[in-house]
């Protein structure tokens, strides 16, 4: 295997990862890298649907909040909202993960039809409709929440065990971006691909292209499940506010900050995210004002640089070896755009 | 033909039938259940029973959904105009409508003065101390998205989604310094005391409340308006020629740019606009803004990208799905109302997913 720039990183940041516990507090690996990592899982599913699918989604965070939702009806039992089905957390995972899996089914089943702005357009109706739900169907949650929601024997009680829950995160999320890799490189990754770049002759060559976006946002909802489904392990709570318009924002700022066209920006985008949100706090200008200053970020980077951080990486590099300019170049948020400009 | 396409064929058409019937069962069946079925006693007891039980809360609810659809119009017309000539996706549309509301609401205490600080009474204000506000935002509201347009969208065109991704970002912080300066605190513009009455239908002996007909009236007189100014004016003969082909325009030595500005100001000034009306009907809060993006992005999304009488119908069949289903679910699951919202969502995508009015970019 030759040795890259791209590839010494990502050893490094493996290793570091798998090292933390040793060298920072455990505020650190308990709140911030924890989040970091489910956070990244998230960004990670909009990242594939948009760099190998054309697709930018604005739904990951609702069928997070669904996979979440339904772990805590299933698990929870007695003093809180919701069913309260009492079942063992490990039914609720399955249960979680299938809900949330169907759920993506159908949206992307009814938005395949649709590219670009307008597909960004009806997976924000989704995204808000889902927390609408939530927040008003009683019976599943209401207002206030879930609350208690265990992880399983073994992982939890989470607050004694800050480390366990790392571990199990960091695995899930190795796992998942090598999972996401390795479909996109499968025939059906290719397709996908194909699709991207030219629906139209796709189709005249016989694939079905509807198909091929709804199924990829299935594939894409499972992992957004399965960040839901730590999340409420982490969190131990979850509540319409989990999933609100400014949640799906977060989510689509970390995927852009961190770069919408290579899988790795997620954790790049969360790791600047979560350190972002803890420190800005103690800045006395910004204090409670996060938003405003994440929001400025968000926008300097779309103006600036469309790669976002792992596309500034990436131009670095490029500079420094001269190597020829990389798919990263191909300014991925124009995917969808059909008109040529004025 | 090979045996393969017959089956996507077959395939096709299968789907397709079942997609219809789908839509029939989901259009019968409430239209039957609201007309003569709703009950008003027992486990699936409603609030008012059927229309043929209860005839007047039936005309109620029509008016209801009427007079929100009309709210509905005002916002997502500009929002629509706006992504017809431009291709923008304006997702600060909810954030613009949110502030315009606040402008209108402090200007409106500024102008009453006494006992302002705690919240006005309808009795406190002439009609003055209400379309003051109302024009003032409205303007400041348009001269915002000029603003917005010009410098960080002019030189993006045809970059639609980093467009939508930088009005996303202006969404961003719009949202959180609106916190900062007007709170988290639900408050509301005060209309002014010669609407806040009711009016007799003279149907069903239906006392009907004032204000919802002035919105009413303001839509359609919103409507009217832009219908003359694209159909009838020089401007919009080139925004219509615009949405068509731009790049054609621009060569005849039409100033699209010029156009574009003054699309961009009506539109952003009609969602200020809609947060006055919208304050003094309903509340100003946070979280308001993005059910008001939701709103005008199910309109358009129902009626299609662009159109203006899709607007209009995207905008009733809004309004009236969202109040019938709050009025005509049983009374223990009225909270499932907003299901229907997305149903209604799902089912116009899964026959048409440009939209019913919708064409082809």
């Amino acid at each position: 295997m030759r040795v890259t720039p791209d590839r010494i990183v990502g050893v490094l940041a493996l290793v570091l990862a798998l090292a933390a516990p040793l060298y920072v507090s455990s505020y650190w690996v308990g709140t911030l890298l924890t989040q970091m990592l489910f956070l990244g899982i998230v960004a990670a599913s909009l990242i594939f649907l948009s760099a190998y699918g054309g697709m930018v989604s604005l739904a990951q965070v609702a069928v997070f909040g669904i996979a979440g939702f339904v772990v805590g009806n299933a698990t929870t039992n007695g003093n809180t909202k919701g069913l309260n089905l009492g079942w063992s957390p490990w039914w609720g995972v399955v249960a979680g993960i299938l809900v949330a899996v169907a759920a993506g089914l159908l949206f992307g089943a009814l938005a395949s039809r649709s590219i670009g702005i307008y597909f960004l357009m009806i997976t924000l109706t989704y995204s808000v409709i889902a927390n609408l739900v939530f927040g008003q169907v009683t019976d599943v949650s209401g207002f206030g929440g879930i609350s208690g929601i265990p992880a399983p024997n073994g992982i939890g009680p989470v607050d004694a065990h800050q480390n366990r829950l790392y571990y199990v995160t960091l695995a899930v999320a190795f796992a998942i971006y090598v999972l996401l890799r390795y479909v996109s490189r499968t025939p059906f990754g290719l397709t996908l691909q194909g699709v991207r770049d030219d629906p139209v002759r796709m189709a005249s060559l016989g694939y079905n292209v509807a198909l091929h976006r709804t199924i990829a946002f299935a594939f894409a909802s499972f992992v957004a499940a399965v960040g839901g489904v730590l999340f409420v392990w982490w969190n131990g709570h979850i509540d319409p506010a989990s999933i609100d318009l400014g949640a799906t924002i977060d989510v689509l700022v970390i995927a852009v900050v961190g770069g919408l066209f290579r899988l790795e920006g997620a954790w790049v985008g969360a790791l600047f995210f979560v350190i972002v949100n803890n420190y800005s706090q103690q800045i006395s200008f910004i204090g409670p004002r996060f938003h405003t200053l994440i929001g400025a970020i968000f926008l300097v980077i779309v103006l600036v640089s469309p790669g976002g951080l792992v596309g500034l990486w990436e131009r670095a590099m490029a500079l420094s070896f001269g190597r020829r300019r990389g798919p990263s170049d191909r300014t991925p948020i124009e995917v969808g755009q059909v008109e040529p400009s004025v | 033909m090979s045996g393969r396409a017959r089956t996507l064929a077959l395939q096709t058409r299968a789907l397709r039938i079942v997609g219809w019937a789908l839509l029939a069962v989901l259009v019968v069946v409430p239209a039957l259940w609201v007309l003569f079925f709703a009950p008003t006693t027992g486990k699936w007891a409603t609030a008012f029973g059927s229309a043929v039980h209860d005839p007047k809360d039936f005309l109620i609810t029509v008016l209801n959904g009427v007079t929100a659809a009309a709210l509905y119009f005002v916002v997502a017309s500009g929002f629509t105009l706006i992504f017809g000539l431009m291709r923008v996706v304006n997702m600060a549309h909810g954030a613009f409508f949110l502030l315009g509301g606040y402008i209108a609401l402090r200007i409106q205490r500024n102008l009453v003065g006494e006992g302002a600080g705690f919240g006005l009474t309808s009795a406190q204000v002439n009609l003055t101390h209400w379309i003051v506000p109302a024009i003032i935002a409205t303007l400041a509201i348009a001269a915002l998205g000029v603003a917005m347009q010009q410098i960080f969208l002019r030189w993006n065109q045809g970059q639609e989604l980093r467009q939508a991704l930088i009005t996303i970002a202006i969404s961003i912080i719009l949202a959180d310094q609106m916190l900062a300066h007007f709170g988290g605190v639900a408050e509301d513009i005060a209309w002014p005391r010669n609407w806040d009455t009711f009016v007799n239908l003279r149907v069903q002996g239906i006392q009907y409340t004032e204000t919802r007909l002035v919105i009413l009236v303001i839509a359609l007189a919103i409507g009217l308006l832009l219908w003359v100014w694209l159909k009838r004016t020089r401007t919009g003969m080139i925004i219509r020629a615009g949405v068509d082909d731009r790049a054609m325009v621009s060569a005849l030595g039409i100033n699209i740019q010029l156009t574009f500005a003054i699309a961009f100001a009506v539109g952003s000034g009609l969602a200020g606009l809609g947060g006055v009306i919208g304050g003094s009907f309903a509340s100003l809060a946070p979280g308001v803004d993005a059910n008001w993006l939701l709103y005008s992005l199910v309109v358009v999304i129902i009626g299609g990208m662009g159109s203006l009488g899709g607007a209009a119908i995207g905008s009733l069949l809004l309004g009236l799905t969202t109040n019938f289903s709050a009025a005509y679910l049983p009374s223990s699951y009225t909270y499932y109302s907003i299901i229907f919202t997305f149903a209604l969502v799902a089912v116009v995508l899964a026959v048409r997913p440009l939209g019913l009015f919708g064409r082809p970019a």
